[in-house]
């Protein structure tokens, strides 16, 4: 076996995932792209709507959406790092570390649609709610994985720690979560709007659910994409790898 | 006692360092591992002290302790010494041989002449004295594999006669050593392995 | 004496004649706590109010500035090596040096907290309290900070990524303990939900803590 071929052994060979990530893409992104103009139609133009919010209720279809992705997200690296811990595959790696950064944008839209939400129902930018607050810990959570990533240098190793991480971090969401609700029930201001009323009526729900898929596949268009540039820039590093090698070696010739 | 490592391959930071690495030593024999800088060495004596899993190949002891890993029943020295400054040197050793397991404090202090800087706090010593009282571990327990990466570094003549002898009665007593090292050490190996820059052997 | 408890004993001994950081930590506890009316004002109704978060957070904090060097001077001059090819697994390991951590800082700090709170005019009935949670949340702190530490182990910058990875991790152990305080000064809520509660994370905390870092501690030896 030659050294570049070792070289090149890392990525487990990602030619089909590669394949794969080329014939998925235009179809993904074509799907995202009518769910999300059915989406926004019938969010804007066919949903009622609310007698008490008026027209801030339309935030609902994107922050709502939007809040969902931030969990999935974090799934998505908890699975992903399962795998790169136990099997080792460095397409986990792969996916794990390019989920983190569409994870947290995702997880900042919702933060910043539900704080622009909260102003006119709440009169207020931030409410120390106990969603709001959850989510805004699960966004340090993300920044954590991202600031390892970026710390250390070597990418198997910065894998397998990020890895060690998000699973801690997966096993911490529940009981951040509770404790969060717990400190919340303590503290409840009076005046917060309870959002959770009556049963959601379908002219409301059919469009949240589109814009939730819509918004899904628009992740995973953003994930694949994302994945595909993280194999060539390591296709890029090891192919630098043999050329200095190469180098070195017909310098050791020489010498 | 027989060491066995078949087609090891090590792989750091994307280069394969070595690759189809085979050898056997049995209980009483001394390999030397000589190669340029950079040919796997030191990552061959961390791979058997199970620092660094192999990328693929195995290693194997027979007839150590079948409960214990490799890494249990060897001495590592690496480029530090493992030496706490704030603790003197004997209550570096009265540690070690606590938590390591039995041992001898006395004539491991004499094996390598630390008598007299024994109630010395450890970050007093100079560099050589340093090197000796982490090298001292090796005659306090023991341990059939002694894996060691430059020992001679900073080491004065005198010292440097220690530690063969240390090393030289070691083999004798029928333990195995596997040395990667510039400097001679003095000590007659039964076997040397030639690592070359571009990973093979 | 087993590996175990020859590694704490060398551990306290070391945080014993090395000093620093237990002092650090006390020195740092008592100027945040001292710093916060300065910027709030001396209303003692106030501070009496929002001691138990004041005391929680800076204990914390205090806790955070010690934490990473639970295995950086180990890993900084070999004795991680040596350590891991002893009879312990690094499970062990991690689990001895955090209750080293506990002990050298985690204990100190509870009992300045009493101290402290007499600054903020802790209501009388809360005193013992403030010790009882801080005991027992004090051992997640260290066994997380294990954690953190073990993953950021060899990297520039640590401390302050450390903070990053691990404040978001303590939450819980925070609200339980300021709960439980408050549950007592101001009620309504019963102690003793919010007490069982910090038990729970703290012994979880101290049963899985050292597995993830033992993990980290394997990609450091590498």
């Amino acid at each position: 076996m030659t050294q570049a071929e070792g070289t090149f052994n890392r990525l487990a060979n990602p030619t089909r995932f590669m394949g794969l990530a080329s014939t998925i893409l235009p179809w993904l992104t074509g799907l995202t792209a009518i769910l999300l103009v059915a989406g926004l139609y019938l969010a804007f133009f066919v949903a009622p709507e609310d007698y008490q919010q008026g027209h801030t209720v339309k935030i609902m279809f994107i922050h709502v959406p939007f809040a969902w992705l931030a969990m999935m997200g974090y799934s998505v690296i908890a699975i992903a790092s399962i795998g790169s811990l136990i099997w080792r595959h460095p397409m986990a790696d792969v996916a794990a570390k390019t989920a983190a950064p569409i994870g947290a944008c995702f997880t900042l839209l919702a933060l910043i649609t539900g704080s622009l939400w909260g102003k006119p129902m709440w009169g207020t930018y931030w409410v120390w709610d106990a969603r709001l607050t959850s989510v805004l810990l699960l966004f340090f959570l993300y920044l954590g994985l991202m600031a390892l990533w970026q710390a250390i240098e070597e990418p198997s190793r910065a894998g397998r720690a990020a890895a060690i991480l998000a699973i801690v971090g997966s096993v911490n969401i529940p009981i951040i979560k509770f404790s969060v609700d717990w400190w919340n029930t303590l503290h409840q201001p009076a005046s917060v709007v309870k959002l959770d009323g009556p049963a959601i009526h379908s002219s409301i729900l059919i469009p949240l659910l589109i814009m939730a898929a819509a918004f899904t596949c628009l992740f995973f268009v953003l994930h694949l994409m994302a994945m595909r540039t993280e194999v060539l820039r390591r296709r890029v590093q090891a192919l630098r790898l043999t050329h200095v090698d190469a180098a070195g070696a017909t310098q050791g010739a020489r010498a | 006692m027989k060491l066995t490592i078949q087609d090891l391959r090590c792989i750091r930071g994307g280069r394969v360092v070595f690759d189809a690495l085979s050898f056997a030593m049995k209980s009483g024999s001394g390999v030397e591992l000589s190669g340029p800088n950079g040919s796997g060495k030191s990552s061959l004596l961390r791979m058997l002290a199970g620092f660094i899993p192999a990328a693929a190949g195995r290693i194997h002891l027979e007839g150590g302790d079948d409960e214990a890993s490799l890494g249990e029943q060897c001495h590592y020295v690496g480029h530090l010494n493992g030496v706490k400054r704030a603790l003197s040197v004997q209550e570096n050793l009265a540690f070690w041989a606590e938590y390591l397991g039995g041992g001898d404090i006395e004539s491991a202090l004499a094996a390598f002449d630390l008598e007299s800087l024994s109630h010395i706090p450890a970050g007093l010593l100079s560099a050589g004295q340093a090197r000796r009282l982490g090298l001292a571990r090796l005659a306090l327990v023991n341990r059939p594999v002694w894996l060691l990466d430059e020992p001679s570094v900073s080491l004065d003549t005198g010292s440097r006669k220690l530690l063969s002898t240390a090393i030289s009665t070691h083999i004798n007593a029928g333990g195995m050593v596997i040395a990667a090292t510039h400097a001679p050490l003095g000590v007659k190996f039964s076997h040397t392995l030639k690592l070359d820059a571009g990973g093979q052997s | 004496m087993s590996a175990f408890m020859s590694l704490i004993a060398r551990d306290l001994r070391l945080a014993w004649r090395e000093g620093g950081a237990i002092s650090t930590a006390l020195g740092f506890y008592l100027v945040v706590v001292a710093i916060l009316p300065l910027g709030l004002g001396p209303d003692l109704n106030l501070l009496a109010r929002i001691a138990p978060g004041i005391l929680w957070v800076a204990l914390l904090l205090a806790a955070l500035l010690s934490v990473d060097r639970i295995f950086h001077n180990d890993h900084e001059d070999g004795t991680l090596e040596i350590i891991a090819l002893g009879p312990l697994p690094l499970e062990l390991v991690a689990a001895a040096k955090a209750t080293a951590h506990w002990i050298s800082i985690g204990i100190p700090l509870t009992l300045a907290a009493p101290i402290l709170a007499l600054l903020l005019n802790l209501p009388a009935e809360a005193f013992w309290v403030l010790v009882l949670t801080m005991a027992t949340g004090t051992p997640a702190i260290s066994f997380l900070g294990a954690l953190g530490a073990a993953l950021t182990l060899g990297l520039g910058r640590g401390g302050l990524l450390l903070a990053l990875l691990i404040l978001p991790l303590y939450t819980p152990v925070l609200i339980f303990g300021v709960a439980a305080m408050n549950a007592v000064i101001t009620g309504p809520s019963p102690f003793l939900s919010s007490y069982l509660i910090l038990c729970a994370i703290t012994l979880a905390t101290v049963v899985l803590a050292p597995i993830a870092a033992a993990a980290a501690l394997r990609l450091n030896l590498n």
